[in-house]
């Protein structure tokens, strides 16, 4: 799942979490609240990751939990830095089995993972960072708007969905909504419908993240989950209330309106 | 001492801020790096240009942004990039004046943990949040600046886990500007220029590495800022003090901050 502070994909993290999906190898340049919210409920064994906190707020406290006490299950860890893993996912989008970059001068971060290596440029002799192509099972987005055939139009920050989508074997794209006619101003971010495999329309679906054009970032949300996910019983209990116990996003929707939730306004 | 009527971290973000200059490329860490640019940018350098790591390059925020992807940010900058395009094109070709970092830690030679504390990797006592863009951007960007609190938790003898590079001790580790590896140049640049905290202002010493304290705030003692370091902190003999903070820099400062709270403080996304 990607969207880099922007087109989070909330609604299909939530949908995880109800499903009751187990033993998946996350992936996420920057896991914020929806990895916290599924590794909380042990939806994870496995974190591929640049970048764990809640962005501007502080910890992320499942996360930190499933790594320190392993709370509720272990979790692995497989470490890269940014400018790594948008690499890696370059390579896997290129069809390429690893990327080159200039990195990790220095820094501790290689010794703890074989998926980060180095190799002698012919041409000059330096020596640089080689990091394994990113070729996940299935990449899911949130995206503004798609035509009836599946055409999908990113607006605003870009992050790495698009480099996700093509490094992907299936990709899943959540939209604000599906819309006859796509409008896409030339040189926009299109995805065709030829590398989307499902689109599905839940509008407010990046909520508490924002989908541009369409609604803010609720930092209000943002900063109130630091709160609800300190504790573990506050966190379930959260859980329970306002996703295992709503059947979809729209109902989540109604029930944080409904709650004594900051988000409430 | 005078009553002081500003804040320690005020003295440290406008001390940052006054070093920006005009048209400077800044990356900007989120947090204290973030309020001294824009502060910067609200004074004496419109022209300051800042990019933050979700791809908005010359991003104008009007309130400080709570994340790096604020969609302020991406309205207000001269172009938007993919992050990939962001590590790629824009910051290891060299194309960035000033990496400003925040970090967990740092050590006397400026390199940075924002990884652990304590325990090991596998289990550490603490987990952070990791390297994000900072392992590159500490060593792609012409310099470094960093800024963080001054103490013993901060300041440490030795990392437990060093996420970006510094100078490491024995050795040159980044090279210079103009330095080449079989004739072509490389744009990896000079590391960490200076550290900014609240108590003062640390430079290194070319021939090592090590920081040592260079300046102290007003009405700091050299005594207050060695005790609050880890390490045994050399002093410069040319000791600077900061010049207190202006009239005009606080009530920038303080109406940054008041509009920020203001924007970030109400929920936006329920309809």
């Amino acid at each position: 799942m990607e969207g880099f502070t922007h087109l989070i994909p909330f609604a299909a993290g939530h949908e995880i979490i109800r499903q009751r999906r187990r033993d998946l190898t996350l992936i996420r340049m920057t896991p914020d609240i929806i990895y916290d919210q599924m590794i909380g409920m042990g939806c994870a064994t496995r974190l591929v990751f640049s970048w764990g906190g809640n962005p501007g707020v502080g910890s992320l406290h499942r996360f930190r939990d499933a790594i320190q006490n392993s709370w509720p299950i272990p979790l692995e860890l497989e470490e890269h830095s940014h400018a790594d893993m948008a690499a890696r996912y370059q390579a896997g989008a290129s069809g390429l089995p690893f990327a080159v970059l200039r990195g990790y001068v220095g820094s501790d971060i290689p010794k703890y993972n074989r998926s980060i290596s180095s190799v002698a440029c012919p041409f000059t002799g330096e020596v640089l960072t080689a990091t394994r192509a990113l070729t996940p099972d299935v990449a899911i987005i949130h995206a503004q708007k798609a035509d009836r055939r599946g055409n999908v139009l990113i607006q605003g920050i870009p992050g790495i969905q698009k480099e996700a989508v093509l490094a992907s074997k299936q990709a899943i794209v959540t939209v604000e909504e599906i819309v006859d006619q796509l409008d896409a101003p030339i040189n926009a971010c299109v995805l065709p419908s030829w590398v989307v495999t499902y689109v599905s329309e839940v509008p407010g679906g990046a909520h508490p993240s924002y989908a541009h054009g369409y609604y803010h970032r609720d930092n209000a949300f943002c900063k109130a989950w630091d709160g609800i996910s300190r504790d573990r019983e506050v966190f379930l209990q959260w859980m329970r209330e306002h996703i295992l116990k709503t059947e979809d996003f729209a109902a989540f929707r109604r029930s944080l309106a409904q709650g004594t939730m900051v988000s409430n306004g | 001492m005078a009553e002081l009527d500003y804040t320690s971290i005020e003295i440290m973000t406008i001390a940052a801020a006054r070093r920006l200059a005009n048209g400077m490329v800044c990356f900007v860490g989120i947090g204290m790096p973030s309020a001294a640019a824009n502060l910067a940018r609200n004074i004496h350098a419109p022209e300051v240009v800042l990019i933050y790591e979700s791809g908005t390059i010359g991003a104008k925020p009007s309130v400080l942004p709570l994340s790096i992807g604020d969609g302020e940010l991406a309205e207000t900058a001269d172009c938007l990039v993919s992050v990939p395009e962001l590590f790629r094109y824009w910051l290891q070709a060299g194309r960035v004046d000033v990496g400003f970092l925040g970090a967990a830690q740092i050590d006397k030679c400026g390199n940075i943990n924002t990884t652990l504390i304590g325990g090991t990797y596998a289990s550490p006592q603490v987990r952070l949040p990791g390297a994000g863009g900072a392992s590159e951007i500490a060593t792609a960007s012409k310099e470094v600046w960093i800024i963080l609190k001054q103490n013993k938790r901060t300041f440490v003898e030795r990392l437990d886990f060093i996420t970006s590079s510094g100078h490491q001790q024995g050795r040159r580790l980044a090279p210079r500007n103009g330095d080449t590896c079989n004739g072509r140049r490389l744009t990896r640049g000079r590391g960490p220029t200076i550290v900014i905290t609240d108590l003062g202002v640390l430079t290194p010493d070319l021939a090592t590495g090590e920081f040592t304290l260079s300046g102290i705030h007003p009405g700091v003692t050299v005594e207050q800022v060695r005790a609050a370091t880890g390490w045994d902190l050399k002093v410069s003999p040319r000791l600077d003090t900061t010049p207190a903070p202006t009239g005009a820099e606080l009530a920038r400062l303080r109406d940054l901050h008041a509009r920020t709270d203001a924007a970030h403080g109400s929920s936006m996304a329920e309809r």
